[in-house]
């Protein structure tokens, strides 16, 4: 009787089992069908993100930023006379996940999506988003080959993003030594380890010398260096108005140290690698002044659209809005955008207007798509002053 | 004779299970009954039932506690993904290429590991997946911290379909063997098998070589089914949520793996709904579970065609006392 008993229970275990299968697996997708009813009330935008897991703190700010701006586009009334729906989904920060929960979100009939943070995350989403034609923004995702395919060069056509390419930074740098700081000649340091070091001194050569400014120099460092006067020393002779360091705050950071002990004053600039604290904890406030680097965007910026978001965030969350907010509110911004141009809620037709946003008032600044679906957008540049970072323009390509 | 011809036609009834369950989903899949979603989610469950079964030889039936199999998924996931996106061969190669690598970094991590035991064994391996994680990250070859993306979507359903059937039938066989006696044996206690004249750090050595393999065999897998692999895929995480499998399923029951397998990646699907408290209740769940099922789901128990015959008379049994 009480082997019975015990096979009873079993039984009953794996009908349990059985059971919760059936219901996962039905729970998200009741049918399958085409996208974006047109004829809905509201209209649907899935909102994939990293909630969970390693980059989460990127996620769930991109995600505020992002129901920030949904909610206050339904307040004043909606898009096209719809309210937008935003249906949230954690991916746990991690690509199967991200496939996963794209291809829920396509069985909730989304127009569009939002996210995923990082670049690998994007590419997990990616093929569902393809294959359903329906348009990815993806608010942080720096890395060329999201939007566009190695192979063949093409252009992927349902991914988009608002954040530069990092790269890009380069440019916004060049232009900022030229214009800003009067630089006739300037010596590029670059890290030579990272593709990340490599494009944005390409950049920045490019766009330097079409400024008229003369590259008087190229030295180049690896990853773990800590030793950088034998350069350092020949850039001094060379005296130039501007030296460019793009590369990561590791190495940057006694590099700066070692340039100022060898009395080097010219202005150092970099990329957004340099944003951490460790900056100033190792080269020191004395060392960091005169030195610039630019990133996405900054919560110090007197823009009057700037100040009324980071307002309005604060009124809501209660906390300073980052980068990533920033951005998950901007790629909410353009989608509106792109509604509003198609005119109606259709993805492949929402897809067309992306393509052709033009000069589009962000809070990270003022866009347009090009062929590559990258913005060509506004970054700011950041100078430490006495170890604060403080913001000191806004450059516009 | 009676034996034979019985045991023949309990071959010829999991074959023709096996083939109707197979013919039953491709159709769906032909007809798209079983949309994109549905897809996604068999995959994860056939590489969930792949990786959960290889662990469950490794630390359920041998009882070696190896915290390291994603560092094998990883490799395994590189070397098919450097065959057919690199190099351009078939995706069958890559699968060879997968289990083979896979099965070498057992070896070399198992021989000189596998003296250790327990936590020191444990430690070992979570240092070996890191070490892999590391490694890969640093290699230019395959785009260091950034991955490989864009991978050809080379996994299908028959694949997916005979890559887990295949596991589950080695694993199984392999423990019903000589071999798997032996693998026990260690398990229960080292020191007697080894009085008894069994050669233990061969066997733990075969199991781990071959439960490295399959790690393998599912990276590949992976690999081609979700178009891009990064290092930070195969950390240890990723070891503990195959662990977390097995141990759900019971330590010690390939059957308990599957069906873990099947009811985790089920959960997670099922908790998409819920993003803000989905891990809340996931752990929850896995509580719960352990609490009234510390032995498992399984115990070290197998879901075989005897469990069904018994349930099966126990049921009849109750309608004739009715």
């Amino acid at each position: 009787m009480k082997r019975n008993g015990r096979k009873k229970i079993a039984a009953f275990i794996i009908m349990v089992f059985m059971l919760a299968i059936v219901a996962g697996c039905g729970g998200e997708t009741k049918d399958t069908g085409d996208n974006a009813g047109d004829k809905a009330e509201k209209i649907n935008v899935g909102v994939n993100v990293e909630l969970s897991g390693g980059v989460a703190s990127y996620g769930s700010n991109a995600r505020d930023g992002a129901i920030l701006a949904i909610e206050q586009a339904n307040a004043d009334g909606g898009v096209l006379g719809m309210q937008i729906n935003p249906i949230e989904r954690d991916c746990k920060s991690v690509a199967d996940e991200a496939m996963s929960v794209s291809a829920a979100l396509v069985g909730e009939k989304i127009v569009a999506q939002i996210g995923p943070l990082t670049s690998g995350n994007v590419a997990g989403s990616t093929p569902v988003m393809m294959d359903n034609k329906i348009p990815l923004i993806a608010p942080a995702a720096t890395a060329a080959n999201v939007t566009v395919d190695d192979k063949t060069g093409a252009t992927r056509d349902y991914i988009f993003r608002v954040c530069f390419i990092d790269p890009f930074q380069g440019t916004l740098m060049a232009q900022f030594a030229a214009d800003n700081l009067q630089a006739k000649s300037a010596v590029i340091y670059c890290d030579n380890s990272s593709d990340y070091g490599k494009g944005l001194a390409e950049y920045f050569e490019k766009t330097f010398i079409e400024k008229g400014g003369k590259i008087v120099a190229k030295e180049g460092f690896v990853k773990d260096d800590r030793d950088f006067r034998a350069a350092l020393t020949k850039i001094k002779g060379l005296n130039p108005d501007f030296i460019y360091v793009p590369g990561y705050y590791q190495e940057v950071a006694p590099l700066i140290k070692q340039a100022r002990e060898l009395g080097i004053t010219a202005p150092i600039g970099g990329p957004d690698g340099w944003d951490s604290p460790d900056m100033v904890s190792v080269a020191g406030n004395e060392a960091l002044n005169n030195t610039y680097f630019t990133n996405h965007y900054s919560s110090q910026d007197q823009d009057p659209n700037v100040v009324k978001f980071v307002e309005a965030y604060k009124a809501k969350y209660n906390k300073d809005p980052d980068a990533f907010a920033a951005l998950g509110y901007d790629a909410v911004q353009i989608m509106i955008q792109g509604l509003k141009d198609a005119g109606e809620a259709d993805s492949v037709k929402l897809t067309e207007a992306l393509e052709n946003i033009t000069d589009f008032q962000g809070i990270t600044g003022k866009m347009s798509i090009d062929e590559q679906h990258n913005p060509v957008k506004a970054g700011v540049v950041i100078e430490f002053k006495d170890g604060k970072q403080v913001m000191n323009t806004r450059i516009q390509p | 004779m009676q034996i034979l011809k019985n045991k023949f036609i309990r071959f010829c009834a999991d074959v023709l299970i096996l083939a109707a369950l197979f013919t039953l989903v491709q159709y769906f899949i032909t007809t798209g009954l079983l949309n994109q979603y549905y897809q996604i989610n068999l995959a994860s469950m056939c590489i969930n039932i792949i990786l959960s079964v290889s662990l469950s030889l490794i630390n359920g039936f041998t009882g070696q506690l190896s915290l390291g199999h994603a560092g094998f998924m990883a490799v395994g996931a590189y070397a098919s993904v450097i065959l057919t996106q690199m190099l351009g061969q078939p995706f069958i190669a890559g699968i060879f290429a997968a289990c083979l690598a896979a099965g070498v970094c057992g070896f070399i991590i198992g021989v000189p590991t596998l003296r250790l035991k327990g936590d020191y064994l444990a430690i070992a391996t979570l240092a070996f997946g890191e070490i892999i994680r590391v490694t890969l990250q640093n290699i230019d070859y395959v785009n260091g911290p950034a991955g490989v993306l864009g991978i050809t979507k080379l996994t299908t359903w028959p694949w997916l379909f005979a890559a887990a059937v295949i596991t589950t039938l080695v694993v199984v066989n392999l423990i019903n063997s000589s071999y798997g006696r032996a693998i026990i044996s260690v398990r229960e206690d080292e020191v007697a098998s080894e009085l008894m004249g069994i050669n233990t750090t061969k066997y733990k050595v075969i199991a781990f070589v071959i439960g490295a393999m399959f790690a393998g065999l599912a990276g590949a897998m992976y690999a081609h089914f979700f178009y891009i692999i990064k290092p930070e895929t195969f950390n240890f995480l990723k070891s503990f949520d195959i662990l977390v499998m097995v141990v759900l399923g019971g330590l010690g029951s390939t059957s308990g793996a599957i069906i873990a397998a099947i009811f985790i990646t089920a959960l997670t699907a099922a908790l998409q709904s819920f993003p803000a408290i989905r891990m809340i209740l996931y752990a929850l769940i896995l509580i719960i579970v352990m609490i009234y099922r510390p032995q498992g789901l399984m115990g070290n128990k197998e879901l075989s065609r005897q469990t069904f015959g018994r349930i099966w008379s126990g049921r009849k049994n109750e309608h004739n006392r009715n």
